[in-house]
């Protein structure tokens, strides 16, 4: 096992050249390799000199949860271990992080839902922890099918939210996500999701930088808030709960607290721009009136959607979200301008990404957003079911 | 660092409150002593908690200045905290602490504590988890257990008053039988857990249930509880806290209660693992005890 006593001014624990982010995401040499999202995690997790990560099975984030705790065991990381269900496991990554622990853990659909009360916690404690969400379906019933139902419930816990479309972006994103989060005028948690299965179970070409580099440690003692490690004055915000004072006092602190960490989000985004080229991508015809707006796996299928309209002499163009919080509203409007129609293909039943669009759209432009084609419970999105719904929509009575 | 960030900038001395400056001058850190900390120095120096939110006479502030008094070594010290009447407390003192959520105690604790030996390995930094009977065995009890069976090298400390007293009276899990509370009108059908005794069956080096009517044994435990778990693994102290309100007692019969219960629901109950046993001995000789 590595000790923290192994590293130095330009190398890790684990003996691996210490690098700025930028030279890992932007200069660093790459060579091609054919791996899965869970495995690429991996790749990810090693060149990021992480101090801890904590771990629970469930299907599908499992494999990779594994992995990590394979680079524990060759050196890579300083502490790994199973805690007993994701509640007591997004706990034990809360100490991790408030320890000053540069901290990754990944769970998946019902995982997420059990754990939820965590991640309010983990934003309003400032903590720039990773949670890696391989998202699936929620029971009842019982499925473990790919559905991305869940990443509804984070939307308002407080987090940012990045979502990579494929196994390349998946190390991109998490290797970017830790440097954001925890920039000191950011330093709030951040979850890269990603759709399980579609991602984390498929193999594919990425590019990566050799693995005898890593990123600079994590620097607790820029933290906004002391990391409790007795090392500097006790942090008057856990030293002091605001209901423990006066209720005026308590109403004001909280509401400011609370509107500081969506600030804190909001505060992200050049560090996002930068790190990500921009928070969406685009692909088709710059001038189309008809866009698609989406985000992981999805992204995929809308560009094999355009592709084939275009076949057929339609114009249409991909706006991939890349992140969900903050959300991309200026990138939004200004990709769809002159855009009548904006489709939204989902996979899961509620249309939480249309709803975003929708209230990013309200009052600020004309574009009609038509929410779906939408696909649930592990079903797949073929682009046949793409061009069907924007054919029923511009040519109502002949259809597709 | 440990006590250096208690010291105070000369610059701004004159401008701080007395009990900042007492809290250099005349608190017992531990890097001061020639002898472990103790009660006896209560009288006399600055405690590390500054008065407190709690009801007149409530027994669990007087157990928490009793433990605050033990800790081996308070400048390096992370205590762990829950919802409930103890978190009313907690902005009252003087080290690291988290409230974090309510009944996650043991999971946060067992972070933090893998962490701080991960950046740490040289300065031996305590965890101590001081939480109700509700976090503790009720809605924590997962967490309280799991930390048990990982052999976490932290010390579990509750605090049982044997009911929800801060939510205004409920009936909780230390509640004994037939007892009338809220949520349980007609009285509580189920026995009191012997938490004590689940904390041996899971792991626990050091278990022990008592009441908190003599200061001296609530100190000592703590200062044993905390040296094991600091060397070889998880210890558990239930610590009898009446809570006067809710059993309709007077603020100066709390120590009535507890003495009464010494022979009662309370009465002695101490286990100590061979290895600890050992290992208590060691200290002992190197006047660590």
């Amino acid at each position: 096992m590595s000790t923290i006593k192994d590293m130095t001014e330009t190398k890790n624990w684990s003996g691996q050249t210490l690098v700025t982010a930028d030279h890992m995401l932007f200069e660093a040499p790459r060579n091609k390799h054919f791996m899965t999202g869970s495995e690429v995690l991996k790749e990810a997790v090693k060149r990021c000199t992480v101090d801890a990560s904590v771990s629970y099975p469930i299907t599908p984030q499992s494999e990779a949860a594994h992995l990590i705790g394979e680079l524990w065991a060759e050196g890579y990381v300083g502490v790994y271990f199973r805690g007993e269900n994701e509640f007591g496991v997004m706990s034990e990554v809360a100490g991790c992080s408030m320890a000053g622990a540069r901290t990754i853990t990944t769970t998946s659909g019902p995982g997420t839902l059990r754990a939820m009360e965590n991640f309010a916690q983990w934003s309003g404690t400032r903590i720039p922890c990773q949670l890696i969400l391989m998202a699936r379906g929620i029971n009842s019933p019982l499925t473990i099918q790919p559905d991305n139902l869940e990443v509804s419930y984070m939307l308002e816990t407080g987090c940012m939210i990045w979502y990579a479309e494929n196994v390349q972006e998946l190390f991109d994103m998490s290797i970017a996500a830790f440097i954001v989060a925890e920039k000191p005028d950011v330093h709030v948690p951040i979850v890269t999701v990603v759709d399980g299965f579609f991602v984390s179970h498929t193999r594919e070409s990425v590019m990566l930088p050799e693995d005898d580099i890593a990123l600079f440690p994590y620097e607790p003692y820029k933290s906004p808030l002391p990391p409790i490690d007795s090392e500097t004055p006790p942090g008057r915000f856990l030293r002091d709960p605001f209901v423990m004072k006066s209720n005026y006092i308590s109403y004001a602190t909280h509401a400011s607290w609370q509107w500081e960490v969506r600030s804190a989000v909001e505060r992200s985004r050049p560090y996002a721009e930068h790190f990500l080229n921009g928070l969406v991508h685009i692909t088709g015809n710059e001038d189309a009136e008809i866009a698609f707006v989406t985000c992981g796996t999805a992204s995929h299928q809308a560009k094999e959607g355009q592709r084939e309209l275009e076949k057929l002499g339609i114009k249409s163009k991909v706006i991939k979200l890349r992140t969900i919080r903050p959300f991309p509203k200026k990138e939004l409007l200004a990709a769809l301008e002159g855009v009548k129609y904006a489709f939204v293909p989902e996979f899961n039943v509620v249309g939480w990404l249309e709803k975003e669009v929708k209230t990013a759209l309200y009052g600020k432009s004309d574009t009609e957003v038509v929410g779906g084609p939408r696909v649930a419970g592990g079903m797949s999105l073929p682009a046949e079911a793409i061009i069907q719904e924007v054919m029923e929509k511009i040519n109502p009575v002949k259809g597709a | 660092m440990g006590l250096d960030i208690y010291k105070i900038n000369p610059e701004f001395k004159d401008i701080m409150p007395q009990e900042i400056i007492d809290l250099e001058e005349n608190a017992t850190w531990a890097q001061n002593q020639t002898k472990p900390r103790g009660i006896k120095e209560l009288p006399e120096t600055k405690e590390l908690l500054e008065e407190h939110s709690l009801c007149a006479g409530c027994p669990e502030a007087a157990a928490l200045r009793y433990v605050l008094s033990a800790l081996p070594k308070p400048e390096d010290t992370v205590i762990v905290n829950s919802t409930g009447c103890t978190s009313l407390m907690f902005p009252h003192i003087a080290l690291h602490t988290v409230h974090s959520l309510f009944g996650n105690q043991n999971a946060v604790a067992s972070g933090i504590k893998r962490v701080l030996n991960w950046r740490f390995p040289d300065i031996e930094k305590d965890v101590v988890v001081l939480a109700g009977d509700g976090a503790t065995v009720d809605i924590g009890l997962d967490y309280t257990l799991q930390s048990f069976f990982r052999q976490e090298n932290i010390t579990t400390i509750c605090f049982d008053n044997e009911v929800y007293a801060n939510t205004g009276g409920q009936e909780s899990g230390m509640t004994p039988k037939g007892q009338v509370f809220k949520m349980a009108p007609t009285g509580k059908k189920f026995e009191k857990v012997k938490m004590w005794e689940l904390a041996k069956t899971s792991g626990c080096h050091y278990s022990i249930n008592m009441t908190a009517s003599a200061p001296k044994a609530v100190a000592k435990a703590v200062r044993e509880a905390i040296l094991i778990a600091r060397e070889i693994g998880p210890t558990y102290l239930n610590i009898y806290t009446p809570c006067i309100l809710e059993i309709g007692l007077s603020a100066n019969e709390g120590l009535g209660e507890m003495k009464d219960q010494d022979k009662d629901r309370f009465a002695s109950y101490k286990y100590v693992s061979p290895e600890a046993e050992e290992f208590l001995k060691k200290c002992k000789a190197e006047g660590r005890l």
